[in-house]
């Protein structure tokens, strides 16, 4: 019985916590961003600026949901469903502590890729049932970009299934208990790293948005609480990663004092965190930059980190 | 054709042309001072310096002034070149030296050829320092307003004024560059066509005075083609408003009409649109006085009045436009219509569009005018009625001089030369009036004699010339010496030309002119007969059809009708004074609609305020019988709105079907031309509500307007959308088509670098030639190939003065005469005080001198006038100023006896 | 790779700097005289009005957010009848401010205009004149212009001759 009301908490939790910490993050990012650019950010409204995530939703919400008449009206409103939707399955399959996870599947890293690579389907429909030229030029982007970066996204992984043998989560963080896995696996967690930013189209890779360019690209012509959820969807798509990287390769909710809990947020807002300092710091490439870097240069290297290491594996086996 | 090399790329242009006129029909930006298309070149100002050379092989080439210098075969010329460009600007250096730091009050600035040239040639900063030359100023009259200090000693003013129009009271004064342009004394100038100064005038000296009161600059004008209403002659203009009132006119080209100059009624009239007299709400009669009433109460008292009522007669307007004169005809039927003339007015025009349409002639148009090299006017004043012909007639006397300086080979563009060779030869010009024009300087030879008198000479003169044509046989010795004169110039010019009209008020004289057309006919030259009109659409209404004024009168007489519609017409003026009181008092409801609170406006039970020629859409057949449509410059405040649509709702209210199907201009016309097969044509007039150029509306408002987010504000902030105009192709924004509408519907002339009216240029199918897309208009009435009919024979008996009567002739006077241009404040000040004029010898037998007190006794009712000596005047007649004594509604040509006082 | 490394830490170097940010209700900035805020009418040294009514504001205006109407006193010194901005749709380019022969037109450093009703944002010539130079003291456009005003006669202004003497015979 108490096992069965602990999983619905977990999967309340699951499907709670990150939403309403994507808002969150919303703030975080104004405030981080404005203190990197000696600015202050929102700071007016409640303590600190807090509510700014609240006074913003109320507006998302009244906002007008105009759909334009050249629309696919179907389409439109699926597409920013899809990216909410894929993201929290994802999430289904993380362990933020040995208890506290939701599914603890075998395939689980299998089903990370899966979930997150359909996610893609939310920008390329969505930039496609705009009918505007500049959306549909962000929905290209994307999907170009997607295909890129998923194909050595999970190479750069195999190395930590290698090391752990298992594409179970749990069994992954596990097996990092002497070693956390960025050490023998620096190359892979680098790499996954710059695919996850890809992934999550966040600076310098939002290619598929680009403003400066395209105006809003696969979203310009939302508005209200459909902007809003792919608003939400790429923050929690930005946590996602970031949970996704302490588990892989910074040993999840392993570490001494502090309850596995706290380590794994800890972890995971380091990473978010860091994510943010990208924004600030880095401009963005041209598109054929990105494509080159990731055929010629990432996916040669994910290849040869998984040959090396799967040579050594069997070498020390 | 010739063909020439500017800049290294060869050009065919024209024969017979300068350079200058060529590089600019080319579309080259080559600036020019005191050039001028109608006045030709002179060379003074040096400013259209171009490189010339000598073949493909000269590089250094030199310096001509392009205006001088003829567009000859092979010529090759450069005007980037440097040395070009860099003399061009010393030139506007120079000129800009004494230039006063004025451009911000100046009433040129945006329009003005100075600035643009300077722009052009690329001066920017005055070099020296020493003290500018200033001049004192003078009062040139209510119209044109002089500021010396900005002269540019261009010397067009002068040229145009004394050498063109034709004036002797403005001239150059002293000397090297103090050289003063005005009047030897302060003073109204005294020519008709002085308002042309201030298109002329290439900067701020001559500017409009009536405009200066309610000063708007160029682009924030909204502007819309317009006719002229002031007579009959239909030239073209501009009419240009700014916070919904009527801020100026000004000339618009048409190649065929007016060209380049309007004269000063035309121009300066326009401020009754403004005035006092103006009737802004509906107004209806309540306890025996006219108070203002809600429009839809209005409406209401129309639907009491004329559903079912089969005693309803519509009374027109020769100052309406056809579509208002139709809508009536269709309100109330075509027996039921009557055009709105006066007895003998109706019965001119119809005897004059009936010559016109029979043959034996063509009638000119201006531009046709101006090239007859022998012309008869027979019976009129033209400067005061139809004034632009004055100025026509002025350049066809120089037509015959002109073929001898064509011998001389000197090219007529060469303006001072051909005027040197010419000296003061004159072209044939007989004028036969009944007293002094205006236009006798220029005259060959002149006779003063009464209607009947003028009629006889006509009849000889045709006589002279066919001896089929009635003799008059008892002419006295001089008039037939005098008539064969005419007749031996008429037959020997190329291109005779015959004026007459109604303002002697005499079917004998328009007669007597026919007969001399038909005489010249005959011997197969190509005769003009051209006619003036009374009013600006008399011979639209006259096509329009339907009965005189009597008729009207008489129906509601006998009982036949008891409601009146009388639109745009003051009965006052046609007919005498006591009849129309009679005919307005039996009649039980009479609804009138104007714009002016006329005598026959507060006699009526309903007014309906219409909209004056600036806020309506129309079209107006002018006395060459053109066709031509002007539009709304702005849509009128308050209840005013146009004719035809008041027209429209009184058919809604009187329940006719027509009033479903008609909602815009283009489906009265659509009926109108449908209906009338003599105005079929009209259609053709300008394009309809539906052209689009590049898919979009014709922007009444230049790019620059300024202030739409704002001209409204005080009254809401929140500024409504620019109104819509289902009745044309024009748009009330600046937003629409801009560069090059169709001729009809160009409300404005600007190309880039050129903001003055000297972008004309820009929109000429040639220099001084038709518009591009031809000119604005369409000629309702064209002769038979072979003319019919023969000649006129009833010769009138020679006058004979009684003893003691006096024939009452009106003397017709530009500034005064005409009923709507008499409201504007200018115009007024210029119209003469009401006189009775005779000539010396009736003077002494009255025992008057100027001044004293006259008594007019006419149909029961005396007047009272000051006496006037002309000593023009033949014996036995008395003159009296058209339209400023108001004897008009007594039966033109009364005998009257006068009485010291 | 190295130098978005730096990069990265250079920007994160940041978190430990003053912000630049004026926390304006509470702290009032220091604007420029030339700052571009709301617009006002200055007067000449004699204290007559500056504005001539040459429309060149209006024209300058992309948002076309002047309207005046020009109009004469007795002695013909030019002004405007009425001059009208509306502030809730200028933009403050000052553009208006460039094209003014007369330095009448001048933006100012106050920006605070907030209204509730927009209609407030009206401004006619009584709210915008006032009763100084402003920034640009001593011009007076009447000094340097050819017309004649009431005060001024021809041939007075700066830099001119007297009038010339028509009827003079002298070369």
């Amino acid at each position: 019985m108490t096992t069965t009301i602990f999983y619905i908490l977990v999967i309340a939790g699951v499907l709670l916590v990150p939403l309403n910490l994507a808002a969150g993050l919303i703030w975080l990012e104004r405030r981080l961003l404005a203190l990197w650019q000696d600015r202050y950010g929102p700071n007016r409204v409640g303590p600190f600026g807090l509510l700014q995530v609240l006074a913003d939703m109320i507006k998302i919400f009244f906002k007008e949901d105009w759909i334009p008449p050249f629309a696919d009206k179907v389409v439109f409103v699926i597409a920013p469903a899809i990216v909410m939707v894929t993201v929290l399955m994802a999430f289904a399959v993380v362990p933020f502590t040995s208890t506290v996870v939701v599914a603890n599947l075998n395939i689980g890293l299998l089903f990370f890729l899966g979930m997150s690579s359909l996610g893609v389907y939310s920008v390329v429909l969505g930039g496609w049932s705009s009918g505007s030229k500049y959306s549909l030029l962000g929905a290209m982007r994307a999907s170009a970009q997607m295909l890129s970066y998923e194909v050595f996204m999970g190479l750069s992984l195999m190395g930590v299934v290698l090391m752990a043998g298992s594409f179970n989560l749990r069994d992954i963080v596990e097996a990092q208990h002497k070693v956390w896995f960025v050490i023998p696996q620096f190359l892979g967690f680098v790499l996954f790293m710059i695919a996850g930013i890809a992934e999550t189209r966040r600076l310098p890779f939002d290619l598929a948005e680009a403003e400066s360019e395209l105006v809003a690209g696969f979203h310009a012509e939302y508005s209200g609480m459909k902007f809003g959820m792919f608003f939400v969807g790429e923050y929690m798509g930005v946590m996602l990663i970031s949970v996704m990287i302490s588990v892989l390769f910074f040993g999840g909710w392993l570490g001494p004092w502090l309850p596995p809990l706290a380590w794994i947020v800890i972890k995971t807002f380091f990473f978010i965190m860091f994510f943010i300092l990208l924004r600030a710091g880095l401009p963005r490439p041209r598109f054929d930059q990105l494509m080159s870097w990731g055929w010629k240069i990432m996916l040669p290297l994910a290849l040869a980190n998984l040959l090396v290491t799967g040579a050594l594996v069997l070498a020390f086996k | 054709m010739a063909k020439i090399w500017v800049d290294d790329k060869w050009y065919e242009v024209g024969a017979d042309q300068s350079l200058l006129e060529a590089c600019l029909e080319l579309g080259f930006d080559l600036p020019y001072f005191c050039w001028h298309p109608a006045l030709g070149s002179v060379g003074a100002c040096r400013q259209c310096a171009v490189k010339q050379y000598r073949d493909e092989k000269d590089t250094r080439g030199r310096l001509v002034m392009s205006c001088m210098t003829p567009a000859s075969e092979g010529a090759r010329i450069s005007i980037k070149d440097a040395d070009a460009a860099s003399f061009r600007a010393g030139v506007v250096e120079g000129l800009m030296q004494n230039h006063p730091h004025d451009c911000p009050v100046c009433d040129e600035g945006g329009e003005c050829h100075l600035q643009d040239m300077t722009v052009m040639t690329g001066h920017n900063y005055r070099q020296t320092t020493y003290p500018k030359r200033t001049f004192r100023n003078q009062n040139l009259g209510p119209l044109i307003n002089h500021e010396m200090n900005r002269c540019i000693q261009c010397y067009r003013c002068v040229r145009y004024y004394r050498e063109y129009a034709g004036g002797r009271d403005l001239d150059a004064f002293a000397s090297r560059n103090q050289v003063f342009f005005g009047r030897h004394q302060e003073g109204t100038l005294q020519n008709e066509f002085a308002g042309n100064l201030v298109e002329i005038c290439p900067t701020g000296v001559f500017t409009d005075k009536t405009l200066k009161k309610h000063y708007t600059r160029k682009w924030d004008l909204q502007m819309a083609p317009s006719v002229c209403v002031h007579c009959g002659l239909g030239c073209n203009t501009t009419a240009a408003e700014r916070y919904g009132s009527l801020r100026r006119i000004l000339n618009r080209y048409n190649g065929h009409v007016n060209g380049y100059f309007l004269c000063d009624r035309g121009r300066f009239g326009y401020e009754f649109v403004r005035g006092e007299q103006r009737i802004k709400q509906t107004l209806a009669r309540q306890d025996g006085k006219l108070k203002p009433l809600p429009k839809a109460k209005a409406i209401e008292q129309l639907g009491r009045v004329l559903p079912g009522n089969q005693k309803v007669i519509g009374i027109g307007s020769p100052r309406a436009s056809l579509e208002a004169n139709f809508a009536l005809r269709t309100l109330v039927g075509p027996e039921r219509f009557f055009s709105g003339m006066s007895d003998q007015g109706s019965h001119l025009v119809s005897l004059m569009e009936e010559i016109l349409r029979q043959g034996p002639a063509r009638t000119p148009s201006l531009s046709e005018i101006e090239i007859s090299d022998a012309v008869l006017v027979l019976g009129e004043d033209v400067t005061n009625v139809a004034p632009r012909i004055a100025l026509a007639l002025r350049q066809s006397v120089r037509q015959q001089p002109m073929e001898f300086t064509d011998k001389l080979k000197i090219p007529r563009w060469l303006d001072h030369a051909v005027r040197e060779a010419i000296q003061d030869v004159k072209g044939p010009l007989f004028i036969a009036a009944p007293s002094a024009t205006r236009l006798d300087d220029a005259a060959t030879a002149t006779y003063r004699a009464a209607p009947d008198d003028l009629a006889r000479l006509g009849f000889a003169i045709a006589h002279a010339l066919d001896p089929q044509a009635p003799d008059v046989p008892d002419l006295a010795a001089g008039a037939r010496s005098l008539a064969e004169q005419i007749a031996a110039a008429l037959k020997s010019a190329k291109r005779p030309l015959v004026i007459s009209g109604p303002s002697s008020s005499s079917a004998a004289v328009i007669e007597a002119a026919a007969n001399v057309a038909r005489g010249l006919a005959k011997a197969g030259q190509a005769v003009g007969l051209a006619f003036t009109m009374p009013e600006a659409n008399s011979l639209g209404a006259n096509l329009m059809g339907g009965g005189d004024l009597s008729a009207a009168f008489k129906a509601v007489e006998e009982g036949r009708a008891d409601t009146v519609i009388i639109l745009e017409n003051d009965l006052y003026l046609k007919a005498p004074a006591a009849a129309v009181d009679r005919f307005l008092d039996a009649a039980r409801h009479v609804i009138a609609i104007d714009y002016l609170s006329t005598p026959t406006v507060a006699k009526s039970e309903l007014a309906l305020p219409a909209g004056a020629f600036a806020e309506s859409d129309g079209t107006l057949v002018s006395s060459e019988g053109r066709a031509q449509r002007f539009f709304q410059a702005y849509i009128p405040k308050d209840d005013i709105q146009q004719s035809w649509r008041w027209l429209i709702e009184m058919m809604r209210a009187a329940g006719r079907s027509e009033a479903e199907s008609w909602s815009t201009l283009d489906d009265v016309i659509a009926a109108l031309a449908q209906g009338i097969s003599a105005l079929a044509k009209i259609t053709e007039a300008a394009p309809s509500a539906k052209f689009r150029k590049l898919g979009e509306k014709i922007a009444r408002a230049p790019n620059r307007y300024s202030g739409r987010t704002s001209m409204l504000a005080n009254i809401n902030v929140s500024e409504p959308k620019p109104p819509d105009d289902p009745d044309s192709a024009l748009a009330f924004s600046m937003e629409g088509y801009q560069e090059h509408p169709p001729p009809s519907l160009t409300p404005f002339f600007w190309a880039p670098g050129w903001n003055s009216i000297q972008s004309l240029n820009k929109f000429q199918s040639e220099i001084k030639g038709p518009l591009r897309g031809g000119d604005p208009g369409v000629r309702l009435i064209e002769p038979p190939e072979t003319a019919n009919g023969s000649f006129f024979s009833s010769v009138p008996k020679p006058f004979a003065a009684r003893p003691e009567e006096w024939l009452l002739v009106p003397l017709y006077h530009i500034f005064g005469s005409e009923e709507l241009s008499r409201q504007a404040p200018a115009v007024a000040e210029l119209a003469p005080k009401p006189y009775l004029a005779v000539n010396s010898e009736d003077a002494a037998h009255l025992q008057v001198q100027a001044g004293d007190q006259i008594e007019v006794n006419l149909a029961g009712t005396a007047h009272r006038l000051p006496v006037a000596i002309h000593p023009d005047l033949p014996k036995g007649i008395a003159g009296f100023p058209a339209g400023v004594v108001s004897l008009e509604g007594t039966g033109l040509l009364a005998w009257s006896k006068l009485s010291r006082l | 790779m190295l130098s978005v490394i730096r990069t990265l830490w250079n920007v994160f170097l940041h978190t430990f700097q003053p912000r630049e940010t004026i926390q304006y209700p509470e702290e009032k900035p220091n604007l420029p005289p030339r700052h571009k805020g709301r617009i006002i009418l200055s007067r000449d040294p004699d204290g007559g009005e500056r504005c001539v009514a040459c429309h060149l504001c209006a024209v300058a205006c992309p948002v076309d957010c002047i309207a005046l109407q020009a109009t004469e006193d007795e002695n013909g010194r030019r002004y405007p009848e009425f001059f009208r901005i509306n502030f809730s749709r200028c933009i403050f380019c000052g553009y208006c401010e460039e094209a003014c022969p007369t330095y009448a037109i001048q933006l100012t450093p106050d920006f605070e205009m907030g209204e509730f009703n927009r209609q407030n944002m009206v401004y006619e010539k009584e709210h915008l004149l006032i009763s100084g130079e402003g920034k640009y003291p001593g011009y007076n456009f009447w000094k340097v212009a050819g017309v004649k005003i009431g005060g001024k006669d021809k041939g007075e202004a700066e830099n001119e001759a007297a009038p010339v003497d028509v009827h003079s015979l002298m070369p």
